[in-house]
């Protein structure tokens, strides 16, 4: 007994030890300062790559975004999305020569830009030469990290280092994602590769596609014309890299330690990476090069009341520290937020329920709990759209008859999207009315109907069709539709494939789920297989052309690699998407998409789905945020009060030592009795037997 | 004995040969280099090129098994990746980090969950099944073992699940989850550790009492009855002595699997131990990690069960290796 309350002592003296020094004894953050100002943030993925010129998630960009700065980006409060000038003095200068079919864009970066301080720019000042760009095999080896480096340095930013970054898109040995596309559009791209095959020289290649024009000057040009190319100008791919960094990261015996670019950025941002443990966690600290950038002083008419420009003017950005910890499980994400330990939250499906309630007139609230700690939700639309899909090569649902296209409506009518909305994102979405997601121009508000007129409509429609109350006239039975799906373990994917098959029921036609990997599913679309499935598209920029495109019939999958799925074609459609595609926004391209819409509508290769809404939580201690569905780089704009956050932790996470009580109690109620038996067992005279 | 060693270990390169082989054809049936290549490469804007620039950059271009071409077996993808791993070449991961310093880095958070959880879970699946059996066929005894049926009946998620809400968002006693090197980390392992013994005691607690019920049957214990011994004296000094021998065995086995971590409890608690390092690659479908670690973790079980039969000859003077 005495050593049971000798552990249960231990215990609370072990408890009380590790909560003292300002530290609640469950804070995760044992090793940093209570009141630091410090913002908490978490990763569920293991980002794989963090070369600008190869990173292509959002987990990645989540990070990067803070480290690389592009030539521009999008203002933080203005809506519809408005590009801005970031390290480029304007918006480029665009020229397009008709002889040539070429357009430039002309360039100027600001004066002044300094990349982080980093081991690669390090100089001898005595001499001249790079401090670390001769390092032998034996002294490489040696280094286990880039802090291993006593020494670091920093250099302006010229035109030459965004050039040498357009041409590491070419480069084969980096498998840049987009190179493919853009090889479609920047002069040159596609034969500079061919030439990189054999030569490792980047610096001083001549490309047709970029030019330096001066210091802080240089051209970019692209085949025909293309608008949108001034949105990939805002994307990590053309943020400026050093020569520098390709040399130094080059040398043998870095790699061994990972101490490679896509490991170590090297970016002129508000932060820089000083530790990169993707198993535990990444540290950013505050760029002391970082230029001169400011809080926006003019926004949307409500931001003002909504204390959005309260910090107007002010310097950026505001945090000192960025902690992004490793945190796999929701649940555990979750709790630490409750506990103060994180200072954003998503809501996952799980804990929806104990975040929000049904307000009184249909709207969405904070739970009590959340209230009483007075953490605030940010709701935004994301630039995004999840859709159900027919193959237009199928021979039963695809086509363009008006049989084809009556089948295609009716089953399109019958899709009750509210009802999915509500019981698989917890009413986390709006339902679309095309592919081109709210806050995106060209964007159509849905009609509201009634759920039983639609269906009874459904039903005349594919009578209409020839399979009336949904049967095949060739075989007298119900219709047999396959739907490929991806089985990714979700528990609600059982539910959400027996909704996609009641949808169906209710026009009598039979739907036959065909679950398949991933990787089959990537297999079938590709080779054009699969009869309905459905998908989803994460805009890449916000204009109506990066959603409509995927219905560009020289962009089908089966028959040209590109990213319209359903296998899409119609001429009239095609001749608008090439008019709109370089138009700027105008009533003009507006009357045009609408056409393009309608099109659709009559088509249907789409059952338009959803476009999902972001639902983030906010502790007390935030500033006020304007959520972005497009930019990534907005965590230079995010303030914190860490005294009021300190305070908070300590009252929010008093250890409740009282069960220990009931714990000793309860051990002691089990080994009395014990010993009790075992000294009466052994003081019991044993009786002589027959 | 040594010679049944070295006969062991030379056992050893046709079943890692075999591990290997198997590895290989199960990874390849599920994914095609071409498909391993889209995965890493995503789903938008992805050309065939790019592709085949991924495969040729990671050493997925060549053939599976035998190169026609070359007419040669080492100009494939097996000799590439696979052979290579018995010279404790584990090469680089598919997203180009190396699987050695990994291993290096991870082993040891690893570690620190799976030893105190191993010891303490032993001596507490010890002393309740000591407990048990020294209350045979008492209600104690009974209640014992009704309590080790429910407590081995529910799946270790609840465990970690439930000592997650109870102990760090109710009683807030440590964290939630994490990991933290040297004395300071010590909060981050109480829980894992707890919820591993405790998850372990009803299977172990239950198998340790059987090994020692059949113990306090046999004669040697009557005899020691009979010359006056107190019943604590006979279990600590004579039945706890001869039932640890099966209980060490078992246990020996499982010592170098110790440094592969527990996938679950290391992925619940964010532990970056070789568990985690497992599962991860496992779901990113990151071939090169899934063949080192499973290489690693057959050399490790077979290390298990030859230290295993090693043991018995320290326990046990009676059994001879031959």
């Amino acid at each position: 007994m005495v050593v049971v309350l000798r552990f249960i002592s231990m215990l609370v003296v072990l408890l009380v030890l590790c909560g003292c020094d300002n530290h609640a004894s469950n804070d995760p953050y044992p090793n940093q300062p209570a009141s630091g100002n410090i913002l908490y943030s978490a990763f569920s993925e293991q980002p794989k790559n963090l070369d600008p010129v190869v990173s292509y998630s959002a987990n990645e960009w989540a990070l990067i975004s803070q480290i690389y700065e592009p030539l521009l980006e999008y203002h933080y409060l203005k809506r519809p999305y408005q590009l801005q000038a970031l390290i480029a003095t304007q918006l480029p200068q665009v020229t397009y020569n008709a002889k040539t079919d070429i357009s430039t864009y002309l360039i100027n970066i600001k004066p002044g830009i300094f990349y982080q301080p980093h081991p690669a720019l390090a100089v001898d000042t005595a001499t001249g030469k790079y401090l670390f760009h001769e390092l032998t095999l034996q002294q490489a080896l040696a280094i286990r990290t880039l802090k291993d480096f006593k020494h670091a340095g920093t250099r302006e930013v010229t035109a030459a280092d965004f050039v040498y970054q357009i041409k590491r898109i070419a480069d084969p040995r980096l498998n840049s994602p987009i190179f493919g596309f853009m090889a479609n559009y920047i002069v040159g791209l596609a034969d500079l590769n061919k030439q990189l095959a054999t030569s490792l020289e980047l610096r001083n290649i001549e490309f047709a596609g970029a030019r330096v024009i001066d210091n802080y000057t240089f051209e970019i040009n692209i085949i025909g014309k293309y608008p949108q190319f001034i949105y990939w100008l805002a994307m990590p791919f053309f943020s400026p890299i050093p020569w520098e960094a390709t040399k130094f990261y080059n040398q043998a015996g870095l790699e061994e330690h990972n101490i490679t670019l896509d490991w170590y950025p090297i970016g002129t941002g508000p932060y820089y990476l000083t530790e990169n443990n993707p198993d535990r966690r990444m540290v950013m600290l505050r760029n002391p090069n970082y230029h001169p950038d400011y809080y926006p002083s003019e926004g949307e008419p409500d931001d003002l009341a909504n204390g959005l420009l309260d910090l107007a003017g002010k310097k950026l950005p505001f945090i000192d520290k960025i902690i992004f910890s490793l945190e796999k499980e929701n649940i555990s994400y979750w709790d630490k937020f409750l506990q103060g330990y994180y200072d954003t939250s998503g809501i996952s499906s799980d804990n929806f329920n104990s975040a929000i309630n049904s307000g009184n007139q249909g709207g969405l609230e904070l739970t009590k709990p959340l209230l009483d700690k007075k953490i605030r939700l940010e709701v935004s639309n994301m630039p995004s759209i999840f859709y159900w899909a027919f193959n237009m090569l199928d021979e039963t649902v695809g086509g363009y008859s008006e049989q084809k296209q009556k089948l295609r409506k009716a089953i399109s009518l019958a899709f009750d999207v509210t009802e999915y909305i509500a019981i698989f994102t917890n009413g986390r979405g709006t339902i679309a009315n095309s592919p081109i997601p709210p806050e995106i121009f060209g964007y159509q508000a849905p009609d509201n109907h009634e759920t039983s007129e639609q269906l009874q409509l459904a039903k005349t429609i594919l009578a209409e069709a020839g399979y009336p109350e949904g049967k095949d006239p060739t075989t007298g039975q119900a219709l047999q539709i396959n739907f490929d799906a991806i089985t990714s373990g979700d528990p609600d994917e059982k539910s959400r494939l027996a909704w996609t098959r009641k949808q169906l029921a209710k026009l009598g036609i039979e739907l036959v789920i065909r679950a398949t990997d991933y990787n089959r599913f990537m297999e079938k679309t590709s080779a054009g297989n699969a009869q309905m499935f459905a998908w989803g598209w994460n805009a890449d920029y916000p204009d109506p052309e990066n959603f409509l495109f995927m219905f560009y019939g020289p962009n089908g999958k089966a028959k040209f690699g590109g990213e319209n799925a359903a296998n899409y074609a119609n001429s009239k459609f095609d001749e608008l998407f090439v008019k709109i595609k370089t138009m700027q926004n105008s009533p003009q391209r507006l009357a045009l998409i609408q056409q393009m819409l309608a099109i659709l509508n009559k088509d249907t290769p789409w059952i338009w789905g959803y476009h999902p809404q972001s639902f983030v939580l906010y502790n007390t201690w935030h500033s006020k945020t304007k959520p972005s569905g497009v930019a990534n780089n907005t965590l230079k704009y995010a303030k914190l009060d860490p005294d009021l956050r300190a305070k908070l932790r300590i009252l929010w996470n008093k250890p409740l030592l009282w069960p220990l009580v009931i714990l000793a109690g309860l051990l002691i109620l089990i080994i009395a009795p014990a010993i009790i038996g075992y000294k009466r067992s052994e003081n019991t005279i044993g009786k002589r037997t027959k | 004995m040594w010679y049944y060693i070295a006969r062991r270990i030379l056992y050893a390169i046709p079943i890692l040969l075999g591990v290997n082989i198997l590895t290989f054809v199960l990874f390849f049936v599920v994914n095609t280099p071409d498909e391993i290549a889209s995965i890493h490469l995503g789903s938008k804007h992805v050309t065939k090129q790019q592709i085949a620039d991924w495969k040729q950059a990671h050493g997925y271009a060549l053939p599976l098994f035998y190169n026609a071409e070359k007419s040669s077996i080492t100009q494939t993808i097996f000799w590439q990746k696979s052979i290579k791993l018995f010279l404790f070449d584990f090469g680089v991961a598919d997203n180009g980090r190396d699987i050695s310093q990994a291993i290096t880095e991870r082993y040891a958070p690893s570690l620190a969950i799976a030893i105190p959880a191993l010891v303490f879970g032993l001596l507490i699946n010890i002393i309740v099944a000591m407990g048990m059996a020294f209350f045979r066929g008492t209600y104690l005894d009974a209640w014992g073992v009704v309590l080790c049926v429910i407590l081995m009946s529910i799946s270790m998620l609840f465990y970690i699940v439930g000592g997650q809400f109870l102990v760090a968002r109710i009683l807030k006693w440590v964290p939630v989850s994490g990991y933290a090197d040297g004395m300071i980390g010590i909060k981050f392992i109480i829980l894992p550790v707890m919820v591993s013994v405790i998850g372990g005691i009803g299977s172990g607690a239950r198998w340790y009492r059987s090994f020692f019920l059949e113990e306090i049957n046999k004669d040697y214990v009557r005899t020691a009855r009979a010359k006056g011994l107190s019943e604590a004296s006979i279990l600590f000094k004579h039945v706890l002595r001869n039932a640890l021998i099966p209980i060490l065995t078992g246990v020996v086995v499982l010592l170098p699997l110790l440094f592969m971590g527990s996938l679950l409890t290391e992925s619940f608690f964010a532990i970056p131990g070789l568990g985690s390092y497992t599962i991860d690659a496992i779901r990113s479908q990151d071939f090169a990690i899934v063949r080192a670690m499973v290489f690693l973790g057959s050399i490790l079980y077979i290390l298990g069960l030859l230290l295993t039969d090693i043991t018995y000859i320290m326990a046990d003077p009676r059994i001879e290796l031959n």
